[in-house]
């Protein structure tokens, strides 16, 4: 309690003083919703994540190209003689804002937390045999088996210090089902650009500057002051008033205006998500269909047909107001796997449609419905109403159900859905990660958002495969026989790759960042 | 009299462990809370020891009884978003939906009755007419176009307040006020508008009836007769009868504006009980919205019982025993 008063009170100062020199720059940064924890193990959720990275670090992390790039740790590498163990090199002379050194203990009890039981990072861990400190500043991660893409699970891990943790008792993640919280939860010490000052959830929260980080390169913000506005009209007009400097969810209705209006311009940039349907395969008949004797869908000249009467150009044009990209494959462009050819998409073509719904034996089409989210992705329900228009003009009447995020998800995972629209963002920049959730049969870790339950066992194998092979170009080569599979087998209907527009005061420039986690370090100024 | 109050505290109870009922099955339909407490990499065997630990895996009835013997010790849980106790994050968003409701009821009041006056005794004036029109607007249009209609107005066009949040609080140990400084106050204003203009319009149209009915009454007459002044009988006499039901529909609204707070809340990012509630419904936070709901009822059912109470002195009818109370 006694920390509240103080901070608060170190919070009305710093809003009434100059804190330092001429040049302290003060960021006023509005999104969407608050991190929900500080506690940096117990929620996998983007803006939570977003948030920790100015107060925590990474061994490793993504720069707004996507590539990973070092952060806690210099150098990674696989043990020369034993293909499943990662060795980190750490940084030295990194300290923490309470000003303990950073050293492999941490590392170690750092990675042990967020593989422990009730952290919701564990399951990119959970090929994590032992973790050990082999001196001060190396670490050795043992897997259960080769894990070549590893690293790439670690950039929304964050170290903590061990010591700190220990005094305040948040060894243990914040348990749900527990009477209280947990310290972690609202107090923080981390070793990255920004120390927290206060915070009040939902409301603000203000940062500033971490004197003794170890970069070399002092950020141009000095003090940032993070504030949730949920309403999207509220925060386009608190920019427009002048109350916020940076908005990070920009709603695409108001992207052409902002950027007209003068002192304010949009950053635009792909997002690491691409949005598709996907539909049931298999020969039981679909529940929400007037076809009772077989399932259109498992027909592949439906689904070609399908693929032809959806117009992404058009979705773009008219749902999106430009802003998308559309794509005919469910994979990212960021991601290793993507190429040219998968990406490119057939012209629509309703009389050739027609005739292939007719060949399959439907010359007057069918009816089924269409589950949307209608609060998750970037008009996600416009999206799913255009693609009824669409598909009713080839016969196909889809009857539009629509729910928030919170009923949607689960009728995907409990196969309880014939038609259905999902986004997936794909945070270790790997086809594999599409592969074992999409693609692959649903059956144990594998096919979890496989909601229309297509199964191919030879498929499957080389699925499985991709997760213990070394040798990075014969991997390379089963990712593309796969995608090549997926493509042809119209296994899911891929529309676009979203958009991500940050608006801000033209005299800032951030850039965007593809999975939606801007560092206000990666803030500059015009003078 | 103990035996009207402890009858009245009885069905107060009951209310509350309706409410509780009525809560506890839909949250059964609004969504799965685990969904949004966990990353789509989350296996589904993990979601499933998730719920376990939960206990949502329980029969419902178990569940419920359980949520009941919380809720007698004031306990509810956990938020699954904020990860804090449930009755913590109620208590800290609580001042400022109080202040809120209470700037908007006196705005309501103060006004209401000013313009209700005012109407009644110049019915035929063009001020009346428009005023009267505009009323008519007040209560058809949305509380959040109205918001933010003002937001655009106040904020973006003429830069005069703020168009979000509480500005800054001082903090009184059990209390967060924002009334004590410059931009709280600034900021309160157009939030206490938005919120304020329905009940507004209800008061002023209801104090107008009120007030034609009175001053057609045989004592207004009489006054008039006996040749006391103008003022003396509108404001004296006729205000004065008018106020009695004005003072009950008030009292009994006041619940409805701590509910209505939600639309205004949450197009002004007002850090208040109700976009609490609006933001744990997006993601199924079931004991915040179980807390909230049981945080209504408790209001309304204390407000009824006040009324109810004060009745009892007012109206000697309701104090014959074994007669029908809330006639």
């Amino acid at each position: 309690m006694t920390t509240t008063f103080r901070r608060l009170g170190a919070a009305l100062l710093a809003s009434t003083l100059i804190v330092s020199a001429a040049s302290a720059e003060t960021i006023r940064w509005a999104r969407a919703s608050d991190a929900l924890t500080l506690d940096p193990h117990s929620q996998n959720q983007g803006p939570t994540h977003n948030f920790a990275h100015h107060i925590y670090e990474t061994l490793v992390d993504r720069d707004v190209e996507g590539n990973l790039q070092a952060r806690l740790a210099t150098s990674w590498e696989i043990k020369a003689d034993d293909p499943t163990t990662w060795v980190f090199t750490l940084r030295e002379g990194v300290t923490f804002h309470d000003g303990a050194a950073f050293t492999a203990e941490d590392v170690v009890f750092s990675l042990d937390r967020a593989r422990s039981e009730k952290s919701n990072m564990r399951q990119l861990h959970v090929d994590v045999a032992e973790v050990i400190a082999v001196d001060d500043y190396t670490v050795e991660v043992k897997m259960n088996g080769p894990a070549p893409l590893y690293p790439n699970n670690l950039t929304n891990t964050f170290i903590m210090d061990k010591t700190w943790a220990e005094t305040n008792d948040v060894v243990e993640v914040q348990d749900y089902a527990a009477g209280e919280d947990n310290y972690a939860v609202r107090n923080t010490n981390g070793t990255g650009p920004y120390i927290l000052q206060s915070r009040e959830v939902d409301v603000r929260s203000v940062l500033s500057i971490n004197e003794n980080h170890w970069a070399e390169q002092k950020p141009a913000v000095t003090e940032i002051i993070y504030l949730p506005i949920a309403d999207a009209a509220t925060r386009v007009a608190a920019l427009l008033s002048g109350e916020v400097d940076i908005v990070q969810d920009v709603p695409v209705q108001d992207i052409e205006r902002l950027s007209s209006t003068d002192g304010i311009k949009v950053e635009t940039g792909p997002e690491n998500r691409v949005i598709y349907f996907g539909y049931k395969f298999g020969d039981a008949p679909l529940a929400s269909s007037n076809i009772t004797d077989r399932n259109p869908f498992n027909d592949p000249r439906v689904r070609e047909a399908m693929e032809l009467a959806v117009d992404r150009d058009a979705i773009k044009a008219v749902v999106m107001r430009g802003q998308s990209i559309p794509t005919g494959v469910a994979n990212p462009p960021f991601v290793n796997g993507w190429t040219e050819e998968l990406d490119a998409y057939p012209a629509p073509d309703i009389e050739r449609a027609q005739a292939l719904l007719a060949e399959a034996g439907y010359p007057d089409g069918f009816t089924v419905t269409l589950d949307t989210p209608n609060n998750r992705y970037v008009n996600d329900e416009a999206i799913s109403q255009a693609v009824v228009s669409m598909l009713g003009r080839i016969g196909i009447n889809v009857t539009l159900a629509s729910r928030p995020v919170a009923q949607h998800s689960p009728l995907v995972t409990n196969n309880q859905t014939d038609f259905y629209l999902l986004g997936w963002g794909v945070p270790t920049f790997d086809s594999a990660y599409v592969f074992n959730d999409l693609v692959h049969s649903k059956e144990g870790s594998y096919g979890a958002y496989n909601g229309g339950l297509y199964s191919n066992p030879e498929l499957d194998a080389m699925i499985e495969s991709l997760g213990t092979e070394t040798d990075l170009e014969k991997r390379n080569a089963t990712i593309a026989e796969i995608w090549q599979v997926v493509k042809q087998d119209r296994v899911l209907l891929p529309i676009h790759n979203q958009v991500l527009a940050y608006a801000m005061k033209d005299r800032i420039t951030l850039p965007v960042h593809p999975e939606n986690q801007p560092l206000m370090t990666s803030v500059t100024f015009a003078e | 009299m103990l035996a009207f109050i402890i009858r009245r505290l009885i069905q107060s109870v009951v209310v509350m462990l309706f409410v509780a009922l009525i809560a506890f099955v839909v949250f059964r339909y609004v969504g799965d809370p685990i969904a949004s407490m966990v990353g789509v990499e989350t296996r589904l065997e993990d979601q499933e020891i998730m719920r376990d630990r939960l206990g949502l895996n329980d029969p419902a009835i178990v569940q419920f009884f359980r949520f009941i013997g919380n809720a007698i010790q004031g306990e509810f849980g956990i938020s699954y978003r904020l990860q804090q106790p449930v009755s913590e994050l109620i208590l800290s968003r609580l001042p400022a939906t109080i202040e809120l409701a209470f700037a908007s009821a006196s705005l309501a009041l103060i006004f209401g009755v000013v313009l209700g006056v005012f109407t009644a005794l110049r019915p035929k004036s063009l001020f009346s007419a428009g005023i009267m029109a505009a009323s008519l607007v007040g209560v058809s249009l949305p509380t959040f176009l109205i918001g933010i209609g003002l937001i655009y107005v106040f904020s973006v066009e003429l830069g005069w307040l703020p168009s979000f949040g509480r500005g800054d609080v001082v903090d009184l140990g059990w209390w967060r006020t924002g009334l004590l400084t410059e931009s709280g106050l600034k900021s309160l204003i157009l939030p206490a508008i938005t919120l304020s203009l329905f009940q507004l319009t209800l008061i002023m149209r209801l104090v107008r009836a009120e007030m034609l009915e009175v001053l057609r009454t045989e004592y207004i007459r009489f006054a008039r007769a006996r040749g006391l002044s103008q003022r003396a009988i509108n404001f004296g006499h006729a205000l004065k009868n008018t106020l009695v039901p004005v003072i009950t529909i008030t009292g009994l609204q006041l619940g409805s504006v701590i509910a209505f707070a939600i639309v205004t809340e949450t197009v002004f990012q007002w850090p208040g009980v109700g976009s609490l509630f609006i933001t744990s419904v997006q993601v199924v936070d079931v004991p915040v919205m179980a807390a909230y709901l049981m945080f209504i009822a408790l209001v309304f059912v204390l407000i009824n019982l006040i009324v109810d109470i004060l009745y009892y002195f007012v109206d000697p009818r309701l104090r014959l025993d074994g007669g029908g109370s809330g006639k």
